[in-house]
């Protein structure tokens, strides 16, 4: 044959019949869970690279956090009003609430810039969905891996509010989990807007208006009692002072001495958390299968 | 490899429609790809080709039409289908934090297969791709060439019974361009099933077996490159540029010399089985154009017979 045009043309009846495509073993395609879990996979290994230095992070910016606000802060705090948190240290009052606050961050940014990449500027997601992948994979496996990262970061958080002496219960590692909840009832709300979006234009509004008011006035820093009672109810709407109160009640042991209450915060969480990823699910499916 | 018309077609399409809200993109387009078929969609940029390849590749649910892939139903079988296609799509989607190795591990990875399997097929692919020696750079560094060389030796991982290549070299340069249509070819000659768009003339006439001319949606005509010059246009062309100026005070003085007259802005087309001998017949009329230039007819001719356009704006 030489190179060039060829003009097909239909084999003789008696000829040797060429071989149509080669039915080759393949493996079946991959559940939804094990195709969750390769999306998973995918994310683990652009983590690898940035593993050790993301890990010194985790410890670094709640060392900082705690001893400026916890101990600097907390010393004159403490000192003018040593009855101001329930008995117990603004140190101890504050690292729960900044658990639950540094979980939302986390979250939030780890919804923005990958569900980018995925789908707009590197077309990640397109490429999975190239595969036997599909949209519902897509979302839950990158769900799947902003928990993994959630976790790494609030137990690392929890282990260095404890060097700092500011866990009194051992309830305080139901606060992992509760953290990691908080920020998941934010992962899939944002991630569920970023994917209908061309720009990160609003990228930096969520953060302005959105995020920092929450971390400021959801009871990571004082009490929502504090505020005027007029504003308190809209400080209730925060889905991160539900999670405060889930984390400050298991680092400071009484969790369980309200459990409806408990319950309740949970139940506000978890919600927002199956809310969030259906909307997530069905926006990725709009951008990679119109 | 030859082309196998006796089996079931690999795509059988008929009717096959896609629309947007109001907008249709693909209007009841039929086609058939028969196994060991390099096929090709032809059409300038918004024709549909792309809707086209999305529909085929099961990312893109059909709004109208019957389309069968692989003997499969892509409404209701999307993953088993993708699992044994090889797509290239128009815009890289390499993963460019990751290493060039790293890209096609984990890409196999998707399809099911064990990292070993995916190690060993990576390592055969960079060879096949010719990228052995950048196989532990980034990507994001890689020229435009070696990343649709990477996008192509990728979409080979799960050793597909089809290719789709939507705009294969679009944006690259001669010599890169080149380079992945020889690859392309060995593909071809293995036995590969390519389908492919493109509003290269030339990429279709060098990599197309068989091809459907897109405009506007719907499929203007069918055959081999060459059965559709023959068709469309004739044997030969004798482009005409004239000083600025000269081309529009011409009418009437070049009636009759071929069997149709293009005239696109900066030159004209004479349409004819002897290109010398009509060269020589504008000299003897007295005119006196700038260039001429005598060759073959290409598919560019045809689309421009058929929509009366050119097939790059």
């Amino acid at each position: 044959m030489t190179a060039g045009i060829v003009e097909p043309t239909p084999n003789p009846p008696n000829a040797v019949s060429s071989p149509g495509p080669v039915i080759r073993d393949r493996p079946p395609a991959p559940s939804r869970l094990s195709a969750a879990a390769r999306v998973f996979e995918h994310r683990a290994y652009q983590y690898r690279r940035i593993f050790g230095g993301s890990l010194f992070t985790s410890f670094v910016s709640p060392a900082l956090f705690l001893m400026a606000m916890g101990l600097g802060l907390g010393g004159l705090v403490n000192a003018e009003s040593p009855d101001a948190f329930g008995g117990v240290t603004y140190l101890q009052f504050l690292a729960p609430g900044l658990l639950a606050g540094s979980a939302m961050q986390v979250a939030t940014f780890e919804a923005t810039f990958p569900v980018m990449i995925g789908l707009v500027w590197g077309r990640i997601f397109h490429a999975m969905h190239a595969t036997p992948i599909g949209p519902e994979a897509v979302a839950f496996g990158t769900l799947g891996w902003i928990a993994f990262r959630l976790t790494l970061i609030a137990s690392v958080f929890t282990l260095v509010s404890a060097l700092f002496g500011a866990v009194t219960s051992p309830l305080a590692i139901l606060g992992i989990p509760a953290a990691v909840l908080t920020g998941l009832a934010f992962s899939g709300l944002i991630g569920a807007f970023m994917a209908t979006q061309r720009t990160p234009d609003k990228f930096s509004a969520i953060f302005r208006w959105i995020i920092t008011p929450l971390f400021l006035f959801s009871g990571t820093f004082f009490p929502v009692s504090s505020l005027p009672p007029a504003i308190q109810p809209i400080a209730w709407l925060s889905p991160l002072w539900h999670g405060v109160e889930l984390t400050r009640g298991a680092a400071l042991g009484t969790l369980l001495n309200h459990p409806l209450m408990a319950l309740a915060h949970l139940t506000v969480l978890v919600a927002l958390l199956f809310l969030g990823a259906a909307l997530f699910v069905r926006n990725v499916r709009r951008k990679l299968a119109p | 490899m030859s082309i196998d018309l006796a089996s079931p077609p690999l795509i059988r399409a008929r009717g096959l429609t896609k629309r947007f809200g109001a907008f249709t993109a693909v209007d009841a387009v039929d086609f058939d790809v028969a196994p060991g078929e390099a096929f090709g969609f032809l059409g300038p940029n918004g024709a549909g080709k792309t809707s086209t390849m999305r529909m085929i590749g099961c990312t893109s649910p059909a709004t109208g039409g019957t389309l069968s892939v692989l003997g499969m139903d892509p409404a209701t079988q999307g993953p088993e289908i993708r699992s044994r296609l090889g797509v290239v799509p128009q815009q890289d989607t390499l993963d460019e934090e990751l290493t060039v190795r790293e890209n096609l591990v984990i890409y196999g990875r998707y399809f099911g297969l064990s990292r070993a399997e995916c190690g060993r097929r990576a390592d055969e692919l960079l060879d096949f791709a010719q990228l052995s020696e950048r196989r532990d750079s980034r990507v994001e560094p890689l020229s435009g060439g070696m990343k649709r060389r990477l996008t192509i030796a990728r979409s080979l991982i799960n050793e597909p019974d089809m290719m789709l290549l939507d705009e294969p070299t679009t944006g690259l340069d001669p010599q890169a361009r080149h380079l992945l249509w020889d690859r392309l070819y060995r593909l071809k000659q293995r036995g590969v099933t390519l389908v492919l768009t493109t509003h290269y003339m030339d990429e279709a006439e060098q990599l197309c077996d068989r091809l459907v001319v897109m405009d506007k949606a719907k499929i203007v005509a069918e055959g081999s490159p060459r059965k559709l010059i023959e068709q469309y246009s004739t044997r030969e062309v004798t482009e005409l540029r004239f000083p600025v100026g000269i081309q529009e005070t011409l009418d009437g003085q070049l009636d009759g010399l071929a069997e149709r007259i293009e005239h696109l802005p900066d030159r004209l087309l004479l349409y004819t089985d002897d290109g010398e001998a009509v060269a020589v017949a504008v000299h003897d009329r007295g005119l006196r154009p700038e260039t001429v230039l005598v060759r073959r007819s290409t598919l560019e001719d045809v689309f421009l017979r058929l929509t009366g356009r050119s097939l790059v704006d």
